[in-house]
């Protein structure tokens, strides 16, 4: 195995990472740090306790997980994208690198790109408000399963993109409203029974549950339930990279 | 010199355009291929096949008797691509640029290799400069030091010197010739005949996709060989009335000249011309004789298929 072609990919796109750290970590921060003020302190002061937990502490597993999907899928598409873009994919596929040697370099590298962005939301977030963690060891598996599932979906978008509004759409238009709407900023038990039976159909509602209870020990949902999601649709999104790798989908004419 | 890279039967097709058609070629070790062909003959696809940037539609390649499909890893391991373009992540230094490229081939950072080879390139003084800095020569020289940083035993050269001043390709020949000493096998792709005349030790035109000759380039010169003598007259001529009609000869434009396209002169063809001249009272100043280029036979080549 190639194991240095691998670090190699992880290496360059750790780089631009750094050399883009205004815009990867300051930002994210500054922005995470609106909310604290607007949701918690402000609109969060007029909300009783949800499950016991205040309202400014009940948001911060939703904010980060709501940054570590975006930041997994936009670090990971554009990874793959710019260099198809600029054509210096040539030099990846004319390599001896396989398709997981290429994987591993490219999602590992945005996978630790957003997990570092929500380490420093988290961070930020004790800033605002005191939070003991219940399962640490549980909340460090979901980050990082989170981290390496939609980085992994970040690297299909960035491979089948054509264009920059492709590359684009697919976060703004499905990700983010199903991020926003999978229970970030409420609990689905303070919606119509209605509406908690169409939240059941939002995958990424069990992510954030299974998060949350990492935190505070409760849950809409079993963690178990949790934990199947997001490996579930882990397995579907490599089994969708192996397809495009071994037919050279929008990679090899 | 043994064979390196051998093409078997291999056809690539784009929807209902084939892009390459039954191309059966042999590289040998050490050698250096000048493969020509008007543009969109199939050069950068065939290039592109054996380099696994496309997959032929069907046919084998081999590298040193590994399969480009099934022993990807050997044969790309042995590779170097210079591409006809410029694609560079502009943001990156060219010294990262071209570590990322031996990286990729397995191989751990060599400062004395990569810094060798930027300086052989003119390029060491730019090492921590970031590519978007750079000259479009520049960037043309960065791309042969990426090529050569995981140093390849084979290196495809996708016309290398598009677009580059003559200084820069006086250099990058150079390069291309101490590569071979160094037992590179080089396959060339280029538009300037000059180049595949200057370097190549067999030339291979590709036209439609399909290889329609394969020959060392001296074999190919001497054979397809045609002399043109240009004979200056003292005064212009108006036409060729005082001769037989004869398809090689001509008057240029303005009269002051005619042209013998291959005279043969062991028949004394050239001979009975000028007696022909001399009888008819015209005068001449010069007689000059030139042997047509490589350019020539590949045109004849081309456009007679």
């Amino acid at each position: 195995m190639n194991i240095q072609a691998a670090i190699t990919i992880y290496k360059f796109e750790m780089a631009r990472f750094r050399r883009t750290i205004f815009q990867s970590l300051v930002a994210p921060i500054i922005t995470t740090s609106l909310y604290f003020v607007v949701f918690g302190a402000a609109i969060g002061s007029k909300i009783e306790t949800i499950n016991g937990v205040s309202y400014g502490s009940f948001i911060v597993p939703g904010l980060i997980m709501l940054y570590l999907m975006t930041e997994s899928i936009n670090n990971a598409a554009f990874g793959i994208y710019f260099p198809k873009f600029v054509g210096s994919i040539f030099e990846v596929l004319s390599a001896p690198v396989s398709s997981l040697e290429a994987t591993v370099g490219y999602v590992g590298a945005a996978a630790s790109k957003s997990t570092i962005i929500g380490l420093m939301i988290f961070l930020t977030s004790n800033l605002f408000v005191n939070h003991d963690i219940k399962y640490p060891l549980v909340m460090a598996i979901f980050i990082i399963l989170t981290a390496i599932t939609f980085s992994l979906f970040g690297f299909i978008i960035g491979i089948w993109a054509q264009n920059w509004e492709k590359l684009s759409i697919i976060p703004t238009l499905l990700v983010t409203p199903l991020v926003f709407l999978g229970g970030s900023f409420y609990s689905i038990d303070m919606l119509p029974e209605f509406w908690q039976k169409v939240s059941l159909l939002n995958p990424v509602f069990y992510l954030i549950s299974g998060f949350r209870w990492s935190f505070f020990g409760t849950s809409e949902i079993p963690i178990a339930l949790s934990i199947v999601a997001i490996l579930s649709f882990m397995a579907i999104c490599l089994a969708v990279i192996a397809i495009i790798f071994k037919t050279g989908y929008r990679l090899r004419t | 010199m043994k064979s390196q890279i051998s093409i078997e039967n291999v056809s690539k097709v784009f929807g209902r355009h084939k892009a390459l058609n039954n191309v059966s070629l042999e590289i040998k070790e050490g050698e250096i291929f000048a493969l020509l062909g008007p543009n969109g003959a199939g050069k950068t696809t065939l290039i592109s096949a054996i380099c696994g940037l496309c997959r032929q539609s069907s046919g084998n390649i081999k590298v040193n008797n590994f399969d480009t499909l099934t022993h990807y890893k050997e044969t790309r391991n042995q590779i170097g691509l210079v591409p006809q373009e410029l694609p560079l992540d502009g943001f990156e230094s060219v010294y990262n640029s071209c570590q990322f490229s031996r990286g990729l081939f397995g191989l751990k950072d060599s400062r004395d290799h990569i810094e060798k080879i930027l300086k052989t390139l003119s390029l060491f003084d730019k090492r921590d400069e970031q590519i978007f800095g750079l000259s479009g020569g520049m960037k043309r020289r960065l791309l042969i030091a990426k090529a050569l940083a995981h140093e390849p035993k084979i290196l495809f050269l996708d016309e290398p010197t598009a677009g580059v001043d003559v200084s820069l390709r006086r250099d990058i020949w150079k390069l291309i010739e101490d590569q071979k000493k160094m037992g590179v096998t080089i396959i060339l792709t280029t538009h300037y005949i000059e180049e595949a005349e200057q370097l190549a030790d067999r030339v291979g035109i590709i036209n439609s996709g399909e290889i329609i000759l394969v020959k060392e380039k001296t074999a190919l010169m001497s054979e397809f060989s045609k002399k043109t003598t240009f004979i200056r007259l003292s005064k212009k001529l108006k036409n060729l009335s005082f001769m037989k009609k004869n398809k090689k000869i001509s008057l240029t434009e303005n009269g002051m000249t005619l042209k013998l396209v291959g005279i043969n002169n062991r028949s004394n063809e050239l001979q009975s011309i000028v007696n022909l001249l001399s009888q008819n009272g015209i005068a001449f100043t010069e007689i000059n004789t030139v042997d047509n280029s490589l350019e020539d036979i590949f045109l004849d080549l081309v456009e007679t298929q």
